[in-house]
């Protein structure tokens, strides 16, 4: 186990070790919803919120059932199905009681269980060996993190949609060099803190 | 003989018209996250085939029998088995390599090309055309893998799959190792395969 204050980990997963600027995870939903600031910023507080619980869960899961049982093997499907069965039961508790949450992220929900990040992030909380708190704090960090990167990203696409840019840039390529700029702004925090 | 055109079809496709990174522009997190080294990229992108190429073949054969609403949970869980088939053939073998790899490994799963190819593609063809359309997708991506890491690791570390290339007063680029210069090559080799399709259309309109 690493000893890393749990704060530590918190500020450096938003900043230093930023999911999408050194991590490259959610990319997918990343460039295809970024591209106005309420969805991105709807998006942003679903993944965070799936994120620090999913995260959570699958600590509980992997050090008390598969580390005992000798069945770290059969992490990745664990994985998957906890976070593909919280998606669904946090769709249906909130469908019941927070409706108008609901509605306001119902689309986003089902996009969340094929989100490389959420499942990136208890592979990194496994390989890092992170005990509860720090998990946890690491996996609070990464969802806010990545909210950050992405309304960051909405915001400047929503203003370059009026300029006129070369046809074959357009889309992706542009998102693509917007976010390696930001990337390498966000080098700048890594003296900062650092986890590796 | 009509199998033999589909499947030269089916690699055209794949690799060119409907490359899944550039056309798509779908899995680039593992494509951006690996290509600091080309043999990084090579394993990954061979790894990525076997799965893709052998879920599609999976998902096709089971197709009649599969509920229609439970079938993205039955595809899941067939692409993970693949995955740790991949991730325990590493740690086995190549104990370096699956630890250079780390995490990027297992997010195969979530990599939307397979799940793209499953549900695009083998849920309606036969078993053997899936199996091609999944290798097909899965060579399109390693090329765009390998083009990608071999300009960051000669511009990074000077090398060509771990070989000196570069002469010895040459000055390593220290950012092309670091994550934002993925972004940038990726955007530029998108830039160049658009422009690479749209010619070929144009030249295919003036023949006719």
């Amino acid at each position: 186990m690493i000893d890393v204050h749990p704060f530590v980990i918190f500020i450096a997963s938003i900043f230093t070790s930023n999911m999408i600027f050194s991590n490259f995870l959610g990319m997918c939903s990343f460039i295809a919803v970024s591209k106005e600031i309420p969805t991105a910023m709807g998006l942003g507080v679903a993944v965070t919120m799936v994120l620090s619980f999913t995260t959570v869960l699958n600590y509980i899961v992997y050090w008390n059932i598969l580390v005992p049982f000798g069945l770290e093997y059969l992490m990745y499907i664990v994985f998957i199905l906890v976070i593909a069965a919280f998606v669904q039961l946090l769709e249906m508790v909130m469908e019941r009681y927070l409706s108008t949450l609901y509605y306001a992220l119902g689309i986003f929900l089902p996009l969340i269980t094929v989100n490389c990040a959420i499942l990136g992030v208890s592979l990194f909380m496994v390989a890092r060996q992170y005990d509860f708190l720090q998990t946890f704090m690491f996996s609070v960090g990464s969802g806010i993190g990545w909210a950050l990167a992405i309304t960051a990203m909405a915001g400047i696409r929503s203003k370059l949609s009026e300029n006129s840019i070369p046809e074959g840039l357009r889309g992706a390529p542009t998102t693509l060099i917007i976010t390696g700029i930001m990337a390498l702004a966000f080098i700048g925090f890594s003296g900062m803190v650092q986890i590796q | 003989m009509s199998l033999k055109k589909d499947a030269k079809k089916i690699f055209k496709k794949g690799i060119l018209y409907d490359n899944p990174i550039l056309v798509q522009v779908i899995g680039i997190c593992s494509a951006l996250a690996v290509t600091n080294r080309m043999m990084n990229s090579l394993i990954m992108g061979i790894a990525l085939s076997f799965v893709t190429a052998f879920s599609s073949m999976t998902v096709s054969l089971l197709k009649s029998r599969t509920p229609r609403h439970i079938r993205m949970m039955v595809q899941v869980l067939i692409i993970s088995a693949y995955v740790i088939i991949v991730d325990i053939f590493l740690k086995a073998y190549m104990p370096d390599m699956s630890k250079a790899l780390g995490p990027y490994v297992g997010l195969i799963i979530t990599n939307c090309i397979i799940m793209g190819r499953a549900e695009g593609f083998a849920q309606s063809n036969p078993p053997v055309l899936s199996l091609l359309d999944g290798l097909s997708s899965g060579f399109g991506y390693t090329l765009v893998l390998l083009s990608i890491s071999l300009v960051r690791e000669i511009l990074g570390f000077g090398t060509v799959f771990g070989v000196d290339v570069m002469p010895q007063s040459f000055t390593k680029w220290t950012l092309m190792v670091m994550p934002p210069s993925a972004f940038f090559i990726l955007a530029l080799i998108m830039w160049a395969a658009y422009n690479l399709r749209i010619k070929k259309e144009k030249e295919g309109v003036e023949k006719k």
